[in-house]
C-alpha cells in the first residue's frame, strides 16, 4: 500500500513544510479530494468541458504534491485528453481515477499517523 | 548556492486549490513572510486593490477569473502594475509561460513548487521591486510633479531611447577653497541653500535635476517628458539660477561672508536618456555628445568670464526671444572641430 505514495515525494514535503504541518496538509486533501471527484463527475455529465479539465488539473497538482503519482498520472489523462475524448471511450471513465484515490488516500493517511 | 536575503515581506496566494494555497502560503510562512490567501482571481483583485502587498503568487487555472485575466487586470492599472507576480501553476505546456511573461508575470514556478527555487525567485523578485521603488522615489525627489506622475502612469517602463533635449551643467567657482576656509556645517547649510534655490529655478522652468556632484549639477530639459521650448525653459532656469544666487550673495554679504559664482553651461541636441545603474544604484540620466557640450561650456565659462553660455544649436532654438553675443568659435576639448559659442547676458 505504502507503495501508492513515491515515498521521497513525501520526505521532501514534511523536511520542507513541516510533518505537524502536512499530517494536517493531508487532512485537508481528505477533505477537498472526494468533493473535487463528484465535481469532475458532474461535469463529465453536464458535458462542461472547462470545468472538467480544470478539476482533473487540479486533482493532479495535488497528487503530485503528495507524491501519490499513479493518481496524478490519471488525472493528468483525464486533463490533457479532454471530456470529448474521454467520453468517446464508453464505460465509466472516471473508476479507475477513484480507485487510485482510494489507495492514495489510504496511505497518506497511514503516513501522516506515522 | 548565494543565499538571497529577503526582508520580510506582505505576500499574497492566490490559488483555487485548498491544498496547493495553504501549502505555498506555509512555505512562504516559514521563510518569514506574512502571507494573506486568495481563492479566486476576483478576491485576490479586490484584496490587491484593498491592501498593499509586496509580491502576488498566483495560479492559472482558476474559476470566477483565471491568473491569466489577473494578469491582464493588474497591468492595466497603474497602482498595480508595479506588484511583482510569480505565476506558480502545472499548466502543460511552454505557450502558457510564454503568455504569462508576456502578461507581465515577473517569473513562472511548475507546480509542485520546489521550496529552495521558491525562495530564490521571491528574494530575487522582492529586490527588483525594492529598486524599483528606489527608482521611483528618486525620480520623485529629483523631478517635477508632473514628471514623476508621468513616470508613473507609463509604468516606470523607461528603456534607453533618442531624445532631443536641453543639457544644463552648472557648478561653484572656487568652492573647494572655501570649503577649506569654513567649519564643515556651514559648508553643508550652504550647498544644502544653495540646490534649493538652483532646485526651484530648474523645476519651475519644467527641467529635471539628474545629477548632484560636489557643489556642481546637471539638469535636464525635455526629458523624461517633452517640453515645446527645452532651449528656452534652460535659458529662462539659468537667468533665474542668477538672480537666485544675486539674492543669496546679498544676504551672504550682509552677513560678512564671500560671495558665491557660478558657471552654467547649457546645450542642446540629440541626448540618449534612459535608466542607468547597477544593481544598487539606478538613475534616469542622458547621454552623449550634447551633455559632454553642456559640460565643457560650463568649464569654458571660467575662461570666457561669462556666467551663461549656450552652444550654436541652442541659439538657433531661443530665435528672437532671447538677445546673446556671439563669442566666435571656440576650439573644445574633445571636438574635431571647433564649435561657436554664445553668452547670454544675465537679466
Amino acid at each position: 500500500m505504502a507503495g501508492t505514495i513515491d515515498a521521497a515525494t513525501f520526505r521532501a514535503l514534511q523536511d520542507a513544510a513541516g510533518a505537524d504541518f502536512v499530517g494536517e496538509l493531508v487532512g485537508t486533501f481528505l477533505e477537498e479530494a472526494p468533493r473535487m471527484i463528484a465535481e469532475l463527475r458532474s461535469a463529465f455529465d453536464a458535458g462542461d468541458v472547462e470545468r472538467f479539465r480544470r478539476t482533473a488539473h487540479s486533482l493532479k497538482s495535488n497528487g503530485l504534491t503528495f507524491g501519490a503519482l499513479a493518481f496524478a498520472a490519471q488525472a493528468k489523462t483525464l486533463e490533457l485528453a479532454g471530456l470529448a475524448a474521454v467520453k468517446a471511450q464508453g464505460g465509466d471513465p472516471l473508476a479507475a481515477l477513484a480507485a487510485e484515490y482510494r489507495s492514495a488516500a489510504a496511505a497518506l493517511e497511514a503516513l501522516a499517523r506515522a | 548556492m548565494r543565499e538571497i536575503k529577503s526582508a520580510p515581506a506582505r505576500l499574497l496566494v492566490a490559488d483555487d486549490n485548498k491544498v496547493n494555497r495553504l501549502l505555498l502560503a506555509r512555505g512562504l510562512e516559514l521563510q518569514g513572510h506574512r502571507v494573506a490567501m486568495a481563492e479566486n482571481g476576483r478576491i485576490a483583485l479586490e484584496m490587491l486593490a484593498r491592501e498593499p502587498f509586496d509580491l502576488l503568487l498566483l495560479d492559472i487555472e482558476m474559476p470566477e477569473m483565471t491568473g491569466f485575466e489577473v494578469l491582464e487586470r493588474m497591468a492595466a492599472d497603474p497602482h498595480l502594475r508595479d506588484v511583482p507576480v510569480i505565476v506558480t501553476s502545472s499548466l502543460e505546456g511552454m505557450d502558457h509561460v510564454v503568455r504569462c511573461i508576456e502578461l507581465g508575470a515577473e517569473d513562472y514556478l511548475h507546480k509542485p513548487v520546489n521550496p529552495v527555487l521558491l525562495k530564490a525567485r521571491i528574494g530575487a523578485s522582492l529586490e527588483k521591486k525594492r529598486l524599483r521603488d528606489l527608482q521611483k522615489e528618486m525620480v520623485q525627489r529629483f523631478a517635477t510633479r508632473a514628471v514623476a506622475a508621468d513616470l508613473d502612469a507609463s509604468g516606470f517602463a523607461l528603456g534607453g531611447k533618442h531624445v532631443r533635449a536641453t543639457v544644463m551643467f552648472s557648478d561653484i567657482r572656487g568652492f573647494t577653497s572655501m570649503v577649506d576656509s569654513q567649519p564643515p556645517e556651514e559648508t553643508i547649510e550652504l550647498l544644502n541653500t544653495y540646490y534649493t534655490l538652483m532646485f526651484d529655478a530648474i523645476g519651475g522652468q519644467g527641467g529635471v535635476v539628474n545629477q548632484m556632484v560636489g557643489d556642481g549639477l546637471m539638469a535636464v530639459f525635455g526629458a523624461p517628458l517633452p517640453l515645446a521650448d527645452s532651449a528656452g525653459a534652460a535659458v529662462n532656469a539659468a537667468r533665474e539660477m542668477m538672480e537666485m544666487l544675486r539674492l543669496l550673495n546679498a544676504d551672504r554679504k550682509a552677513a560678512g561672508k564671500p560671495e558665491l559664482a557660478i558657471g552654467i553651461g547649457i546645450a542642446t541636441g540629440d541626448v540618449v536618456a534612459g535608466y542607468t545603474g547597477t544593481h544598487d544604484r539606478a538613475t534616469y540620466t542622458c547621454v552623449g555628445n550634447t551633455v559632454n557640450l553642456a559640460a565643457r561650456l560650463e568649464t569654458h565659462t571660467k575662461q570666457a568670464g561669462e556666467p551663461i553660455l549656450v552652444d550654436g544649436e541652442t541659439r538657433r532654438a531661443l530665435g528672437k526671444a532671447v538677445a546673446t553675443h556671439a563669442l566666435g568659435a571656440v576650439q573644445i576639448r574633445g571636438r574635431n572641430e571647433p564649435i561657436e559659442v554664445f553668452a547670454v547676458p544675465v537679466a
